[in-house]
C-alpha cells in the first residue's frame, strides 16, 4: 500500500497498534481540512505492528500535540518541511494537557460550568497519572 | 498565602505560624479585638453549612470585623446561572476577605483564580476542608502539646470523609506519625491516598475493620459520620451508618490520655455518655475551628495589604 509522502506537515509514527483512532478523535483531525491518512497495522521492526498518522499541512507543525504524551507516549513526531524530515522528538509526558480530556468526575465544578478550560497536571510520572487541576480526579480516556 | 484553597498550598512553616497565632489569640483575646475594624468577610456558602458558616462569622466578628453574605445556593445568583468565576468578581467588589463552601469541587480553585481578595475554602463537596485540617491541627496540638510522634486511628467513612483525607495528608509531613484507618470495606481511604501520601512517603499505616481490637494503641481516634449527602444509593447509607460506634464500652481499653476529636455534627456515631470524658476533644475541637480561623483570616489580610 503506498500513501503520498507530505510536503510541509507531520507524521505521528510509532503509535501503538490500534491507537490512531483513538488519537485522530483526541487531536481533533476530523476538523482539519488538510489530507490526513491513517495508517494502521503497519509493520514494524521493533513493535511487530504499528500505527501512523500523517498530516499535510503546514499548520499542523505547530499543533499541541499533548495530549500524545498521555495517550501513546512512546510514539514519535516527525516534522517535514519541503518534503524533507528536519525534525524528530517523542511525545514524552507533558506537565499539562489542556482543553484535551474532559474531567468526568460528575461533583467537579467543570460538569456544570462547561466554559472553565479543561486542564490536567501530571501528578506522577512513573504511573503516568494526570489528574484534574480542580477535583484533582485521576485523567480517563472515554472509550 | 493569598488564598487557602487546600492545606497541602501551606508550608509546615506557615501551618505553624497560624496554630502559634491561633493560641495567641486563646492566651490573649482582647489584644484582636479590633484587628479587622472596618473589615468586611462575605460568607459565601453555595452548600448549607452552619457550623462553618456560624464559625467563620463569629471569627470574623470577634476581631471586629463585618460580615455579609447568603446561606444557600437558592439565596445567591448562581440561582440564575451565574458562573463562580463572576460571583467572586462581584463579591470582591464588596469584601475585603471570602469564605465559601460549594457542592462542587473545585470551585474555590475556580474563585480564587479569578479573585481580587483572598478566598478561603470553607469545603467543596468531597473534596477539600483546610480549614476543618487547620481546626484538628489545633487541637492535636493543644491536647497532645506536639504534632509528631502519635498514633492517629481514623474510623468511620474513610472513602468519603473530605476532613479525613486532608488531616493525613497535613499529618504525613509531621515526624512518626502512625496511621490506622478502621472502616468497613465499602468506605476504605481510597487508593490513591494510599498510594500517593502514605505509601509513597514510606508512612507506615494499618488498615482494619475493627476498632476495638486496635484502640488500645492509639493516641488519638478521629471519629467521622457517615455522610447521607455522599451516598448515591439510600439502601447502601442506611446499612452503613451504624457501622463504628463508639461506646463507654470500646473505650475499656484505650490509653487514659487518649484524644478523641470529631468534626461534627454527630448522629449517634459518639455515644452521649463519652462527652463527660475528658478524652473527649470535640467540642473544644469545635471552639479552636474559632480560633483558627481568626488567625487565618487575620493572616490572609495581612499578605493582602502587603501586596498593596
Amino acid at each position: 500500500m503506498n500513501i503520498d509522502s507530505i510536503q510541509n506537515g507531520i507524521v505521528i509514527d510509532h503509535i501503538r497498534a490500534g491507537g490512531a483512532m483513538e488519537l485522530y478523535r483526541l487531536l481533533k483531525l476530523g476538523k482539519l481540512d488538510c489530507p490526513v491518512a491513517i495508517i494502521k497495522n503497519a509493520p514494524s521492526g521493533k513493535m511487530g505492528k504499528k500505527d501512523i498518522i500523517k498530516i499535510d499541512s503546514v499548520s499542523a507543525i505547530d499543533m499541541n500535540l499533548d495530549v500524545l504524551g498521555f495517550v501513546d507516549p512512546d510514539a514519535t513526531i516527525n516534522v517535514i518541511k519541503d518534503g524533507k524530515l528536519v525534525g524528530k522528538k517523542h511525545a514524552g509526558l507533558p506537565e499539562r494537557i489542556e482543553n484535551v480530556l474532559k474531567c468526568r468526575n460528575p461533583r467537579c465544578i467543570t460538569s456544570v460550568e462547561p466554559d472553565l478550560p479543561q486542564v490536567f497536571q501530571l501528578a506522577n510520572r512513573d504511573t503516568k497519572t494526570y489528574r484534574c487541576i480542580y477535583c484533582e480526579a485521576k485523567a480517563e480516556l472515554i472509550k | 498565602m493569598k488564598h487557602l484553597i487546600d492545606i497541602r498550598d501551606l508550608t509546615q512553616e506557615e501551618i505553624v505560624s497560624l496554630l502559634d497565632l491561633a493560641d495567641d489569640i486563646v492566651a490573649n483575646p482582647d489584644a484582636y479585638r479590633e484587628k479587622c475594624h472596618y473589615k468586611k468577610l462575605a460568607t459565601l456558602f453555595f452548600e448549607p453549612s452552619t457550623r462553618t458558616r456560624l464559625s467563620f462569622e463569629a471569627a470574623m466578628y470577634e476581631l471586629g470585623g463585618q460580615v455579609l453574605g447568603f446561606s444557600e445556593a437558592a439565596s445567591s445568583s448562581a440561582s440564575k446561572g451565574e458562573s463562580v468565576s463572576d460571583t467572586i468578581r462581584v463579591v470582591g467588589c464588596y469584601a475585603d476577605i471570602i469564605a465559601m463552601r460549594h457542592p462542587k469541587e473545585g470551585a474555590p480553585m475556580v474563585g480564587a483564580m479569578h479573585s481580587t481578595v483572598p478566598i478561603i475554602n470553607a469545603g467543596d463537596g468531597g473534596h477539600n476542608h483546610p480549614t476543618q485540617t487547620l481546626t484538628d491541627l489545633m487541637t492535636i496540638r493543644r491536647e497532645k502539646g506536639r504534632l509528631d510522634n502519635f498514633t492517629i486511628g481514623f474510623c468511620g467513612d474513610l472513602k468519603f470523609g473530605r476532613t479525613v483525607h486532608s488531616l493525613i495528608a497535613a499529618l504525613s509531613r509531621c515526624e512518626n506519625v502512625h496511621f490506622v484507618l478502621i472502616s468497613p470495606d465499602e468506605l476504605k481511604l481510597p487508593s490513591y491516598i494510599k498510594k500517593d501520601v502514605l505509601q509513597e512517603q514510606g508512612l507506615p499505616y494499618v488498615q482494619t475493620t475493627d476498632l476495638t481490637a486496635v484502640m488500645p494503641e492509639l493516641d488519638v481516634l478521629y471519629m467521622t459520620r457517615v455522610q447521607r449527602e455522599r451516598f448515591f444509593n439510600e439502601e447502601d447509607y442506611l446499612r452503613l451508618k451504624d457501622s463504628y460506634i463508639l461506646t463507654p464500652e470500646k473505650l475499656m481499653n484505650a490509653k487514659s490520655d487518649l484524644s478523641i476529636l470529631h468534626p461534627l455534627p454527630r448522629v449517634n456515631e459518639i455515644d452521649t455518655a463519652i462527652d463527660a470524658d475528658p478524652r473527649a476533644c470535640y467540642f473544644r475541637q469545635a471552639l479552636n475551628g474559632k480560633y483558627v480561623r481568626m488567625a487565618l483570616i487575620l493572616k490572609l489580610l495581612e499578605e493582602a495589604q502587603h501586596e498593596h
